[in-house]
């Protein structure tokens, strides 16, 4: 592990050191608490002022303090950096900095290191009091070496001790220095970021902070005889960086929404916990409501009296809400539902990935609920369709759900900063006298649309209900009426439908493989696409935002290739299994989706491992379809 | 006073008419002949125009049931949603718009069985709002099924035998929760007395609980009669702070007690006891509010919104 013969102090001056790359793909795991996150963010914040491209993602344990050195309790993060702009997680890890021998078991169980892998790993538990642990370590150093990965020993603790009291708190930003000189980053932009990462702590904090951040550095330097350097675009356009979830919360305010009613959520929370951070000085308020009923009938309640509200949940979330959706739907009342979705069934897997809330944000409700889905397929389209979305909302009179998932909320991108618009901001409540003959529903045949009085506005005085209403919004159980308010309400789906073009095809036009997703999968699949093309496969995909109503000209797409399949995080039958015939096997749900709609004989490629799909896992099936 | 509301000056309107009853009636009422909820009705329509309440500027939210038609009779805005889910509306309505004037009507099923949850925590909220529980011991839109409410042995489609359980005390368990602010009793056939109850809640600025003794003459004819008749049964809560009646509807009482509605412990010993006492049970005029938590905080300008959207940006900036 030590460098001998090299004892310059510059790394410029370091050729044979010094390694210039395309990318790499670092992770850091620990026992949760201690900072792995922290540091892996700053990491990639640090690397995105720089210019390079970044993706990064969070390994998050389902407990909050798990026994500590076990698998159950690996906690961290990914970091991609390239010389591209990066748009997803990629395959298996390039380097390693591990606390512990233990945690890592639970990255090799997913299969996220290779033979090659650089191992950084905590040296202290070889010479552990305790000769379990000792043992442990020696046993997990040799394994890890069988597996090919290159190990180094470091000693973390020991060196942080050297600054710092406590090393257990301060670890992580000793790690972050680390890691900074090993990839180059500029200290100066790092110790902004530490500033940054720390600045509701004390100067104190802040200063032994700092201090271990130079320390880490400065122990790679003399100490590492690795280097590696992944050149930067300097950016052209000013960019921001952050995760998907904070992206959802400055779209909220950006889109004019004033309140956002929510109750506590994995994965969706921490869009309220930044939103809470400021909406205050934006104008407006997060509602911590009683449960998820309640957090979604007080944002109905408000919107129903004024501006479109937002209210922002996960699948369990989702399920209670459903009455509530349903009503907003019946009675026409704007409202934005985000949904960042979690593995499922039922409690399912908090922390993880799926895309399994589709089926059920189309079709959840009893009776024919007709409503407007929307699915963002990177960080920044989740703060574009946030405002959007709202738009929708309020010029259809519907709900609109936007499904965002744990990928796009914990993963962190650079993405050029959003110039915010006044007309993005809702105009005040119309409060002049109701002009529409007394009709709260006076819709217009042609699209189903009309226009919302809002209490306050002298003449449009009516009961919203739930129950069939005619257009004056009188209850009615008269059957003509409710086929034609039902046909209404649908209308507005296939009016908003006319305002979408079809969907651009990345790759040719045509071929033998045509691949569909959805949501936070459209980086790997796309990465998958690119690296099959390079390899003479005739693939292409297509990613769609909305899903409800689909954007028009899939068939004609579809028919152009010899063979399409969607790849979906959901569940679906493997048409090897037992049992399993071409009539009675379960697609995943776009799949199921396109099926009905084009009648192409449409194959899906998914799972529910919980994981962000790897671009190599899509080229593998690719490479199988097209017998490459 | 005519139409004007000071909450809202901008909406100053000079030319407005003076409001008369029929202009907060709208249809006619489906509820059965002899149902209490009729004599509610007209004494807020009586409570809306002694108040000239712009209509438009007046919501009633509901729920399910009998009692959560109530909206649809009204001529001004109205939110008739989801069973048990009127206090969330109500509340998001208040919050947004604290210029409104809500009101809710819940009825026994509504309110302390599927909205118990919702009905606790709007107490604590305590939101500017006057809330109306039309309580009949029984499930009457659904034909006749036990309420929370229904007394012990209560004969019903889903306990042919006698229902088993004491029922939910909608006084006792008010007082119970933090932050309760207006707690009051009163029975349809009281006309006076219901009148300045509901009076006395709309002026309180906070989350008036009104339980109101409704009698539903088609599935519980017996225990209206009952109640009607037994003059003696029923107990009038007196104080200068209290609920205080028109000279002919203190007559009806047989039975006066003076109680103080500061007295919160006397007040859960009230609720608790064999007899019906009607009055204020409990006041705290300064609990504190969760409308005046958010207000403040609506209607930015949009110079405002743009500085505060741009600083947070500032903070992601590369």
């Amino acid at each position: 592990m030590k460098n001998t013969t090299e004892q310059v102090e510059s790394p410029v001056q370091l050729p044979n050191k010094k390694k210039t790359l395309r990318g790499h793909i670092v992770e850091i795991v620990s026992d949760s608490g201690e900072g792995a996150q922290k540091a892996g963010q700053s990491f990639g914040a640090i690397s995105a002022k720089m210019g390079n491209g970044v993706w990064t993602v969070e390994i998050i344990p389902a407990d909050i303090q798990p026994p500590a050195r076990t698998k159950e309790s690996a906690s961290g993060i990914r970091i991609r950096l390239g010389s591209e702009t990066v748009t997803n997680a990629g395959d298996e890890a390039d380097l390693v900095v591990a606390f512990n021998e233990v945690v890592p078991y639970a990255r090799i169980e997913q299969k996220a290191y290779r033979e090659g892998t650089l191992f950084l790993i905590e040296s202290k538990w070889g010479e552990d009091n305790n000769k379990a642990v000792r043992s442990s370590y020696a046993e997990a150093l040799e394994d890890f070496r069988n597996r090919g990965y290159r190990v180094y020993e470091i000693p973390m603790e020991k060196e942080c001790l050297r600054w710092a009291p406590n090393a257990k708190k301060g670890k992580n930003m000793w790690v972050l220095g680390l890691l900074c000189n090993i990839y180059q980053r500029d200290l100066g932009l790092a110790e902004g970021q530490v500033r940054q990462t720390f600045r509701k702590k004390s100067q104190e904090v802040i200063d032994s902070n700092l201090t271990l951040l130079k320390a880490g550095y400065g122990w790679a330097e003399e100490n590492l005889d690795f280097q590696f350097d992944i050149p930067a675009r300097k950016a052209e356009q000013e960019l921001v960086v952050m995760n998907g979830n904070e992206a959802l919360s400055l779209g909220i305010v950006a889109s004019g929404i004033e309140v956002c009613s929510m109750y506590p959520i994995t994965p969706a929370t921490s869009t309220t916990h930044h939103l809470a951070e400021y909406i205050e000085k934006a104008g407006g308020i997060v509602h911590q409501a009683e449960d998820e009923i309640a957090a979604i009938g007080f944002a109905i309640g408000s919107s129903y009296a004024g501006k479109t509200s937002v209210t922002v949940t996960s699948g369990p979330g989702l399920a209670l809400k459903t009455e509530f959706i349903g009503l907003a739907v019946m009675a026409e009342v704007p409202l934005v539902i985000i949904d960042v979705q979690r593995g499922g069934p039922s409690t399912g897997l908090p922390t993880k990935v799926e895309q399994s809330d589709l089926l059920a944000v189309l079709y959840g409700q009893p009776g024919d609920t007709p409503k407007i889905v929307l699915a963002p397929s990177t960080i920044e389209e989740c703060f574009q369709f946030v405002i959007l979305a709202r738009k929708i909302a309020e010029a259809f009179r519907v709900p609109v759900i936007l499904l965002s998932d744990a990928n796009l909320g914990t993963g962190v991108q650079p993405f050029p900063r959003p110039s915010i618009q006044p007309e993005w901001l809702a105009a005040p409540i119309d409060q002049s006298p109701w002009k529409e003959n007394g009709k709260p529903y006076g819709w217009d045949p042609q699209t189903g649309l009309s226009r919302r009085p809002v209490p306050g506005q002298p003449g449009g005085e009516y009961t919203l209900t739930g129950l069939a209403h005619s257009e004056e919004g009188k209850v009615t159980y008269d059957p003509d009426i409710n086929q034609r308010a039902s046909a209404m309400r649908s209308r507005k789906l296939a009016a908003f439908g006319r305002t979408l073009k079809p969907p651009v095809v990345h790759g040719d036009e045509e071929g033998d493989l045509l691949l569909v997703g959805w949501g936070s999968t459209r980086g790997a699949i796309e990465e998958a696409v690119d690296r099959a093309r390079e390899l003479g496969a005739k693939v292409s995909s297509l990613h769609l935002r909305f899903l409800s109503p689909m954007e028009p000209g899939l068939k004609d797409i579809f028919r152009r290739f010899g063979k399409v399949m969607t790849v979906e995080l959901n569940y679906s039958d493997n048409p090897n299994d037992p049992l399993i015939t071409p009539e009675n096997r379960r697609y995943a749900q776009l799949a199921w989706m396109l099926r009905a709609s084009t009648l192409v004989d449409i194959d899906c490629f998914s799972n529910v491992q919980g994981q962000p799909i790897r671009p190599a896992s899509i080229l593998q099936m690719i490479r199988k379809e097209l017998n490459l | 006073m005519f139409g004007l509301n000071t909450e809202c000056i901008l909406d100053l309107d000079t030319t407005r008419q003076y409001f008369t009853l029929d202009d907060y009636k709208k249809g006619t009422a489906r509820w059965c002949p002899g149902c209490g909820d009729h004599s509610v009705l007209s004494a807020v329509q009586k409570l809306c125009r002694e108040e000239q309440l712009p209509p438009e500027k007046t919501v009633f939210v509901s729920g399910i049931g009998c009692s959560s038609r109530f909206p649809h009779y009204m001529d001004t805005y109205g939110f008739h949603g989801l069973h048990g889910r009127a206090f969330p509306v109500a509340c998001g309505v208040k919050f947004r718009r604290p210029d409104l004037h809500v009101f809710v009507v819940t009825g026994d099923g509504d309110c302390c069985s599927i909205g118990a949850g919702a009905w606790l925590h709007a107490i604590r909220y305590n939101m500017n709002m006057t809330v109306l529980l039309f309580d009949n011991n029984i499930y009457g839109m659904t034909k006749k099924q036990t309420s929370p409410t229904s007394r012990m042995g209560t004969i019903s489609n889903t306990h042919p035998h006698g229902s088993v359980l004491p029922p939910v005390n909608p006084i006792q368990t008010t007082l119970g929760v933090a932050n309760a602010s207006f707690v009051a009793q009163t029975a349809d056939w009281v006309r006076g007395h219901l009148y300045a109850t509901i009076k006395a809640g709309y002026e309180h600025k906070g989350f008036s609980f009104i339980r109101i003794l409704v009698r539903c003459t088609h599935f519980m004819n017996e225990l209206a009669n009952e109640m009607i008749s037994n003059k003696e049964h029923l107990i009038m809560l007196s104080h200068e702070q209290g609920i205080n009646p028109d000279e002919a509807t203190l007559k009806m009482f047989a039975r006066q007690e003076a109680h103080d509605p500061t007295d919160i412990h006397r007040a859960r010993q009230l609720a608790e006891s064999e007899e019906v006492h009607l009055g204020l049970f409990y006041q705290d005029k300064n609990a504190p509010k969760y409308d005046q938590y958010g207000a403040h905080n609506l209607g930015f300008g949009v110079d405002q919104r743009m500085a505060a959207i741009n600083a947070e940006l500032d903070r992601f900036a590369v």
